[in-house]
């Protein structure tokens, strides 16, 4: 059964920097440093298995979610427990490797996996487990749960995402594999592309494929959730990343945490933007050095909508396959807000760049105003193409109201599914950050 | 410029906490973000951000406001004039007329902004924009002849108990510029309604006003005796008394092309309101043709089914209905805030005018009362369609 659906709200930004399509291969990643952030994943207390000084593989326990404690996060390299990161009241923020070149890998036994625990616990100890998110609360799937289905998005719409036709053009044997042994989890559902043609995902064996159709956020993993298999107050789904599937194929196929992907590096303030072959969590210096102009930009793990700022001596976020640098706008702007703004983008017609819809624009950083009560109604509802009241949502987090939350459908969103409203917010609110908050309230509540 | 920003950066730790005018910190935001849009980035989440901020926004609505207003102030001349049987040109009567409208104008915003400045202080936030449009709106809507006292008390009422009692902007259940008008209407009813409040100067006994000459507006005329002496065409173009702003129907749709493609005005109310008011007017129309006018012998009664036989689009054109619709019924804070209710909302107020004006003799003009309704109606608009998308979501969660 397959089906195209159409998605008519959203909003496609076209930005300068976007990479060509060609693949080179990063030299050094076996020596590089790598760090795992906590902070990646809400809801979870590290509990660390390692000290500074210690030798681990590929593959070795880094820390255990305390709450969970069967959740294993593992080191994509071989190497040394480089340092371990703290921030005020100990607050860990890093747990750097340093790569030693060696290449080791911890062996994990993937034969006669047929069966769901079996599945899982090869998932959980080889440290892949925590590329499956759940919906509801946008957190590491819980091992526990039940789930009615393991959803796969294999594009992802945002400005300068990267493209996983072309990352993925070889790997669909992996993918195939990765698919499987999540099958076992649970039946896996694929969302596809609707504008590429020959799409290479098209012939992936799994429960069901369906394409997609309309601007960003169409290729989100939730919003075509709810437009599929809508997560009722009860329900569990799996969400992952496609590049991630490929991970846990390479773990079925060779019994190794292969963590190779391949980020794409784009945006106005690089030099060359362009494909990288590299490994996850990786320090992103060796990726961009010599390639940005550095001089007072932002340095982004992730996409412009959703990702992280780091800096030039950051990592790259545990979900993240971009590295995005734009202009930083920390200046004044003379009259912005009432000049005619033939160049300024926006999704209102106030700003006479309506005028050159085809255009690429170098956006910045800039707030481009100052935080304002809700006023405006009727912009977010443009943005999201599920069925939920964005402005009734979030002021129903806003007021900590659970029983309300949960009737406006919390279960069925994550942050990223509101990027384009806090983008477009003429209030100026951290949109994102507020829906976080609210399903931080829902897994507190839970708990 | 350069030279202002430096000027701003070199007073504004004045102005912070611990500063010595740090009681004057939003007063000189406001100022500081009026010149320049604050150098201020995003940490996390969206890193890039639409240009679109509320100043924009409101000042789309001024502009949109524009129109509507300048024709206005000629028409405050020019109708100053034929009532002493003068025609000295039009740059004098819109100069006249500027004369009358600015101050207006300025008493408006004057007492409102200080209201807004001592509340943004008191609460320590940002001065919102929001009483740059209800600040020009006010004067848009009131007789040109009204005292300056009463706008000023006026409008700070309408702040003070229309917004800033329910925690300020965005906040507000009715529309802070037709509370102001509501609240002169009902307080001092002699200045606000009437054959002679609408022409500059009328209201001085002093004034030597040419003979047969009736500063009475049409919609009046029509309620009084059933017929009017203008024509649908000065009614459409706006060479009619009437309050400042809302008499020209041709300015007021320039108006709401403005709103409506930049984004800034929902489309869906005003739609809806003009359909509400047209499919009520149609069942009046019916109702009305349905007297013999032949057997009725009082004067009065014969007047009254004429109005009720006034057609039914007339409506759309006469008294403050477009400026009502266009710019007062979409005040984002006080409409409904779902995209359903939109067209409910809309629907209801066009509807309500007409009722308001046709059936109810109290009320020569409906449009402000109709508004109000709807603002009062709004919330539970939106707690019908926030009701069925949360029973749709149960619904689905049973048929799993």
């Amino acid at each position: 059964m397959s089906k195209v659906i159409k998605l008519k709200k959203g909003l496609d930004i076209n930005l300068k920097g976007k990479a060509e399509l060609a693949l080179t291969e990063a030299s050094g990643i076996a020596e590089a440093e790598i760090s795992i952030k906590p902070s990646d994943f809400p809801c979870m207390k590290p509990a660390l298995k390692v000290k500074e000084g210690d030798k681990v593989k590929a593959g070795s326990v880094l820390f255990t979610d305390k709450y969970r404690p069967e959740i294993c996060f593992c080191s994509p390299v071989s190497g040394t427990v480089a340092e371990i990161r703290r921030a005020e009241r100990r607050r860990i923020t890093d747990i750097v490797v340093k790569g030693d070149g060696a290449s080791e890998y911890e062996k994990f036994d993937t034969v006669n996996v047929n069966s769901k625990d079996a599945a899982k616990e090869l998932l959980l100890k080889s440290g892949v487990w925590p590329y499956l998110r759940q919906r509801p609360f946008n957190i590491i799937a819980d091992p526990q749960s039940e789930f009615k289905a393991v959803y796969v998005s294999t594009f992802d719409s945002a400005p300068l995402a990267p493209d996983y036709q072309f990352i993925l053009k070889d790997q669909v044997a992996e993918f195939q594999a990765g698919v499987d042994i999540l099958g076992k989890i649970a039946p896996v559902y694929l969302g596809l592309d609707a504008k590429v043609k020959d799409n290479i995902f098209a012939g992936v064996k799994c429960k069901e494929i369906n394409s997609f159709d309309g601007p960003h956020p169409a290729g989100n993993a939730g919003v075509q959730i709810s437009h599929i298999i809508p997560v009722n107050k009860g329900e569990n789904v799996i969400v992952v990343n496609p590049q991630d599937v490929a991970i846990i194929g390479r773990l079925v196929k060779n019994g190794i945490y292969d963590a190779k992907k391949t980020v794409v590096i784009a945006g106005s303030k690089v030099n060359k933007p362009q494909y990288i072959k590299t490994i996850a969590n990786i320090s992103v210096a060796p990726l961009i050095s010599g390639n940005i102009d550095a001089d007072n930009a932002r340095i982004i793990s992730g996409n412009v909508l959703t990702g992280t700022k780091i800096d030039e001596k950051g990592f790259l976020g545990f979900y993240d396959n971009a590295i995005t640098v734009i202009p930083e706008g920390n200046y004044y702007d003379f009259f912005g807000w009432a000049l005619p703004g033939f160049k300024k983008f926006s999704v209102s017609r106030t700003f006479f760049s309506w005028l050159t819809p085809k255009k690429q624009y170098d956006l910045d950083t800039n707030m481009h105003g100052e935080e304002r009560a809700y006023v405006v109604t009727g912009t977010y509802e443009k943005l999201l193409p599920m069925d939920i009241l964005p402005l009734q949502l979030i002021k129903a987090i806003l007021a900590e109201n659970i029983e309300l939350m949960e009737d406006l459908g919390i279960y069925e969103v994550a942050e990223e599914d509101f990027a384009l409203c806090e983008f477009a917010d003429t209030s100026k609110t951290e949109i994102q950050a507020i829906i976080r908050k609210g399903l931080d309230l829902m897994v507190a509540e839970s708990r | 410029m350069k030279a202002l920003r430096k000027y701003l950066d070199k007073i504004k730790p004045n102005f912070q906490e611990g500063g010595k005018f740090s009681k004057l910190k939003s007063t000189f935001g406001a100022f500081e973000s009026f010149f320049f849009v604050p150098d201020k980035v995003t940490t996390k989440g969206a890193h890039i951000r639409d240009n679109m901020d509320m100043k924009r926004n409101m000042t789309a609505v001024i502009i949109a406001l524009l129109p509507a207003l300048f024709f206005g102030m000629w028409n405050t001349g020019s109708f100053h004039y034929q009532s002493l049987g003068e025609n000295p040109g039009f740059w004098s009567e819109f100069f006249y007329g500027l004369g009358q409208v600015f101050p207006i104008i300025v008493v408006s915003y004057v007492s409102g902004l200080f209201l807004e400045f001592l509340f943004a202080q008191i609460r320590k936030e940002e001065v919102n924009e929001g009483f740059l449009v209800t600040g020009l709106l006010i004067p848009m809507i009131v007789p040109v002849d009204v005292p300056l006292w009463m706008v000023a008390v006026a409008t700070m009422f309408a702040v003070l108990i229309g917004k800033e009692v329910f925690g300020g902007t965005g906040m507000n259940i009715v529309n802070p510029a037709l509370l102001a008008r509501a609240f002169l209407f009902f307080a001092y009813p002699s200045k606000m309604s009437g054959d002679k409040v609408w022409i500059a100067g009328m209201g001085d006994p002093e004034t030597k006003i040419v003979d047969g000459f009736s500063g009475a507006t049409p919609l009046a005329d029509l309620a009084n005796t059933g017929s009017t002496h203008y024509s649908i065409a000065d009614q459409f173009f706006g060479f009619i008394p009437g309050a400042i702003g809302e008499t020209s129907t041709l300015c007021i749709l320039i108006g709401a092309v403005i709103l409506i493609w930049t984004g800034v005005a929902s489309w869906k109310i005003m739609i809806s309101g003009v359909a509400g008011l047209l499919l009520t007017g149609l069942l009046i129309n019916a109702v009305g043709s349905s007297y013999d006018i032949s057997s009725l012998k009082d004067a009065s009664e014969i007047a009254r089914v004429n109005y009720l036989n006034t057609p039914f689009w007339q409506h759309l054109i006469l008294g403050g209905f477009a400026f009502g619709i266009v710019f007062m019924a979409t005040d984002p804070v006080t409409a409904a805030q779902t995209e359903t209710g939109k067209w409910i909302y809309g629907f209801l107020i066009g509807a309500m005018v007409l009722l308001v004006r046709v059936i109810n003799p109290a009320f020569p003009e409906g449009v402000m009362l109709a508004i109000l309704f709807g603002n009062i109606c709004a919330p539970l608009i939106d707690h019908i369609i926030i009701r069925q998308n949360i029973k749709r979501r149960l619904k689905r969660a049973k048929t799993n």
